[in-house]
């Protein structure tokens, strides 16, 4: 194996390959080299194609065109266990292990090492294993099954089986986005070690910081198309983000200014066992609020519990000032809510039905009489979305699977549209979906918010937090752990938040802002039920730097810091039933730091600051 | 298949733990446990069944008592094997029932008024059974068609080639040669030849199940067939083997059931498939694949019959017979499902920790 590196012959490499899945091309003529001993970054949004590429180079997928070559030569991967076989190892972004098997099954399953007459050496197994591990620096053992594994551990487990056969090519496809600061630095030791012996590494990863840590190299892809690869020496951050977006912010994500009116959701300290814990937040009309954090971190779960597609264990969800029946979709359907899922071939729509009834699905009751479904009811209520929302479709009667990806989501869209909510809640709105309709999903997403629409956003792709919310509530290993206004957001704030790590400069902007929307809430506080409101209240505004500060503190005592500014605004009740009425929100986020005082929203902003 | 028996109940992990690197091997003893408890409160439940029964009729395990036991079972232990292999892929075969039936009438019809020996009768099921099962795992692996479907279609299938062929004729005792006879009433040793060759038929399976990597890919394809693909095991091939495997099982079974009773009619073992299933279940080999052993799938099979024999000592209704059985099997499935929710937690706090 050659030890120097970029000279002579990739070992692993793409020439001139498309792909497409039915109307999505999502590869255009893409090429990429990968050599020994060096470490290749793949870089680009969401939706750029780079999982679809890993997956050629895994023999998942075969190229509709081009070519995959070997050491020079052209191979074709008949499925993963042909490329596995030519040394290469991919460690995708969720990890696929079997539940009911031990981790040694797990990393050896088709390749344990045998005795004689073909029969499986469980000893040989079970020790290459404990090598493996140590190897790893982890303490797991051999024999436990992979049920129940957290998903670093499983992260681990993938690692290891590649480590078991010593990869030529180690794919890896955002391995850290789950792992803690050390587990990623192991990770990385693990990697750079394999590197200097001489295997060729294709890295994806969305903090960039890393990419520069491990890569020599980077390939950027955008919208499927090959833009650009280039050694990472050199180049700088912007430089790397300016050819992964390649073109205007503000045309991709078109927010409009709305007026920001009543809270009509109000979650307050929701938990689920073991998933998420203690969050609380509140989202007014007319307004967009992300949910951002790391996969993992607890976003969808929290989305899914407040619709009540999932229990949550304690903590409850308002609609309306009306406590939500818990664990009840339908419930939530009928106050108001709707939720448009994170995967739409699964749980969004029905593959096998048509346009019309898809979308008719959501309002089975209000298409007929007595039960029965009025078919032109049906058709006109399906006609009715499918032009507001711009949908390109052959005929309504169509399957929804042949619609392209973009389209599909609009026909989800158009489902939960059309039950008239008050909430709604988009789980990655538009993963995997191409750059046009995303522009047009945002388009109607900010133009819903403009006409009164609360809208709860859960998203991993940063540029659209950014581009299109309101405020960016960010999640942290089940924790919500800060609360960003639109103009403190950036992507280093919020990356920040979502790592856990401390970021002194977000924690005094959240203070400002938070008191900068607190004199929108300031008269639903206390004007309603004050027990009840108070504290919710206290999340909205002082939370912004009761959580902040929280985070500067440590992760774990982010609900600590929520339950302070609750306490703090109950006073703030009394406060406001003798003092003017005008400014009782201001007087929050100062009663929450403990400085006397009632003073304007400036005076509170300072003391927010100073905390 | 090789038919190696050398104790394949997990033999070396006793001896392999102290080698074990470090591991703390709580998890694993964990789990073990579970799986070990549930074998173990069968077998307990058949002790305590056999034990009430004896008291209340001394004669249910007299000699002949306990060989009648054991014949009885032997035939349900052979096709609760062959079903495991296919329920542990996640997949199920509810043909069962009629290809024992057709093997059955098919090496009478062969035999009657010949003089073909015994192990040409075997080859002979086995080769209808293989048959039989090449169609359905074809149909599930390769057509992609949801295995509940197929074998149904399966099932009256051959039950229909099976009616057409016999027209109500019966193959009679009389009419198949000795040899063939002497298999279903012969023992060696005091054991009966049928019990035995199930026993053998039952621990190569579990050995190569434990032992091979075909055997551990049948499991992991249960596990998470995603994975499954992602890993490089040949899903289709597995899953269609472990068809012709459980076909072969039931044909074999077939010929077996004219070596005992010598009269077959066309609708043998009809509805059998439902008590192989419930046996299979019962014996812990979870129904959406990935789990249980063939030991534990036997030792149900062995509970169902013993059931059915000693409510027949009591003179119980046989009506209850069904129930008990229908108690069971929603007993089990419970369990399972609580075993599970419960191990789930347990292993994710150890690792959490």
């Amino acid at each position: 194996m050659s030890q120097s590196a970029s000279t002579g012959v990739p070992v692993l490499a793409l020439e001139g390959v498309n792909k497409s899945f039915g109307a999505v091309r999502a590869l255009r003529d893409v090429s990429l080299e990968l050599f020994a001993g060096e470490a290749h970054a793949l870089a680009g949004e969401n939706g750029a194609g780079k999982s679809t590429l890993i997956k050629t180079l895994a023999g998942v997928h075969r190229p509709d065109s081009g070519r995959v070559l070997l050491d020079g030569g052209p191979v074709v991967f008949h499925g993963p266990a042909d490329a596995r076989d030519t040394g290469i190892a991919v460690i995708y972004q969720e990890p696929t292990l079997f539940p009911d098997l031990s981790i040694a099954e797990n990393i050896f399953m088709g390749r344990q090492p045998r005795r004689a007459l073909g029969r499986i050496d469980h000893k040989a197994v079970r020790i290459a294993t404990a090598a493996l591990m140590a190897r790893l620096g982890v303490e797991l053992d051999p024999d436990r099954p992979a049920r129940g594994l957290s998903i670093a551990d499983q992260q681990i487990v993938e690692i290891a089986k590649a480590l078991s056969f010593d990869a030529r090519v180690l794919i890896m496809d955002e391995p850290t986005a789950a792992l803690t600061g050390s587990e990623t630095a192991r990770l990385f030791s693990v990697v750079e070690t394999l590197r200097a012996e001489g295997a060729a590494v294709l890295f994806i990863s969305h903090r960039l910081e890393e990419i520069f840590e491990l890569c020599q190299r980077v390939t950027v892809l955008r919208d499927g198309r090959w833009v650009a690869s280039e050694p990472l020496a050199g180049f700088t951050q912007d430089a790397l983000v300016r050819r992964m977006v390649g073109r205007d912010l503000a045309e991709l994500y078109p927010k409009q200014d709305s007026r920001v009116g009543e809270t009509v959701l109000s979650v307050h300290r929701l938990t689920r066992e073991g998933v998420f814990r203690d969050v609380s937040f509140e989202v007014r009309r007319g307004e967009i609020v992300a949910l951002a954090g790391l996969v993992g971190a607890g976003r969808t779960e929290v989305a899914q519990a407040v619709f009540g597609v999932d229990r949550a264990d304690a903590g409850e969800v308002r609609v309306g000032g009306v406590v939500l029946r818990p664990g009840s979709p339908t419930a939530a359907m009928d106050a108001g809510l709707a939720l448009v899922p994170e995967d739409r071939r699964q749980r969004g729509l029905v593959m096998e039905m048509s346009i019309e009834r898809n979308i008719g699905l959501t309002g089975l009751d209000r298409l007929g009489r007595a039960g029965l479904v009025k078919r032109a009811l049906e058709r006109g209520r399906a006609a009715d979305w499918a032009v507001r929302l711009q949908l390109k479709y052959g005929s309504l009667a169509d399957h929804v699977g042949m619609l392209s990806g973009g389209n599909q989501q609009k026909v989800v869209l158009a489902k939960w549209l059309a039950t008239e909510p008050t909430v709604l809640i988009v789980d990655e709105p538009t993963r995997g979906i191409d750059v046009g309709t995303k522009a047009e999903v945002h388009r109607l997403l900010s133009s819903l918010a403009a006409e009164g629409l609360a809208v709860l956003m859960v998203s991993s792709d940063l540029p659209e937090v950014l581009g299109m919310a309101d405020r960016v509530l960010v999640m942290h290993e089940g924790r919500l752990v800060a609360e960003i206004p639109r103009d403190a957001a950036t992507e280093e704030s919020v990356m920040a938040a979502a790592t856990g790590l401390t970021d002194g400069a977000g924690g005094a902007d959240g203070a400002t802002g938070g008191a900068g929307v607190a004199g929108d809430t300031g008269a639903p506080g206390p004007a309603g039920d004050p027990a009840a409101t108070g504290p919710t209240g206290a999340t909205g505004d002082a939370a912004a730097s009761g959580h902040t500060d929280a985070t500067g503190d440590a992760g774990a005592t982010g609900p600590t810091g929520a339950t302070g500014p609750s306490g703090a605004a109950e006073h703030t009740g009394e406060a406001a039933g003798a003092g003017p009425a005008g400014d009782p929100a201001a007087t929050g986020p100062t009663g929450a730091t403990g400085s006397t005082g009632t003073t304007g929203s400036t005076g509170a902003t300072a003391e927010g600051t100073r905390t | 298949m090789s038919v190696t028996i050398e104790k394949p109940e997990k033999p070396e992990q006793p001896a392999a733990a102290p080698e074990t690197v470090r591991s703390p091997r709580s998890a694993r003893s964990l789990v073990d446990a579970v799986f070990r408890a549930r074998e173990i409160s069968i077998a307990g439940a058949l002790a305590l069944l056999v034990l009430f029964t004896w008291i209340a009729e001394p004669r249910f395990l007299d000699g002949q008592g306990i060989k009648d036991l054991l014949l009885n079972a032997a035939i349900l232990v052979l096709l609760a094997v062959g079903q495991s292999v296919v329920v542990i892929t996640r997949n199920i075969d509810l043909s069962v029932g009629s290809v024992v039936g057709l093997s059955a009438f098919a090496c009478g019809k062969f035999v009657s008024g010949t003089d073909h020996g015994a192990l040409t009768v075997l080859a002979l099921g086995l080769l209808v059974g293989a048959g039989c099962g090449i169609v359905s795992g074809a149909l599930v692996s390769f057509g992609r068609v949801p295995a509940l479907v197929v074998t149904l279609g399966m099932l009256y299938i051959i039950q229909g080639v099976d009616y057409w062929w016999a027209q109500g004729e019966q193959i009679n005792a009389a009419d198949v040669p000795q040899p063939v006879l002497d298999l279903g009433s012969g023992s060696v040793l005091g054991i009966p030849y049928l019990p035995l060759i199930a026993f053998v038929v039952l621990a190569g399976t579990a050995y190569v199940l434990r032992t091979y990597r075909a055997g551990r890919e049948l499991y992991a394809i249960g596990s998470s067939p995603e994975a499954a693909r992602l890993a490089g095991v040949p899903i289709r091939r597995r899953v269609l083997t472990a068809y012709v495997f459980s076909g072969a099982v039931s044909g074999f079974a077939g010929a077996l059931w004219l070596a005992r009773f010598g009269t077959v009619v066309a609708d043998n073992a009809h509805g059998w498939e439902l008590t192989v299933v419930s046996a299979v279940v019962v014996g812990g080999v979870a129904i959406v694949g990935g789990t249980g052993t063939v030991w534990g799938a036997a030792l149900g099979a062995l509970l169902l019959t013993t059931i059915g024999s000693a409510l027949a000592v009591l003179k119980v209704d046989s009506f209850w017979e069904d129930a008990i059985t229908g108690a069971l099997l929603l007993a089990a499935i419970s369990v399972d499902r609580i075993v599970r929710v419960r191990m789930t937690r347990a292993l994710r706090k150890r690792s959490a920790r």
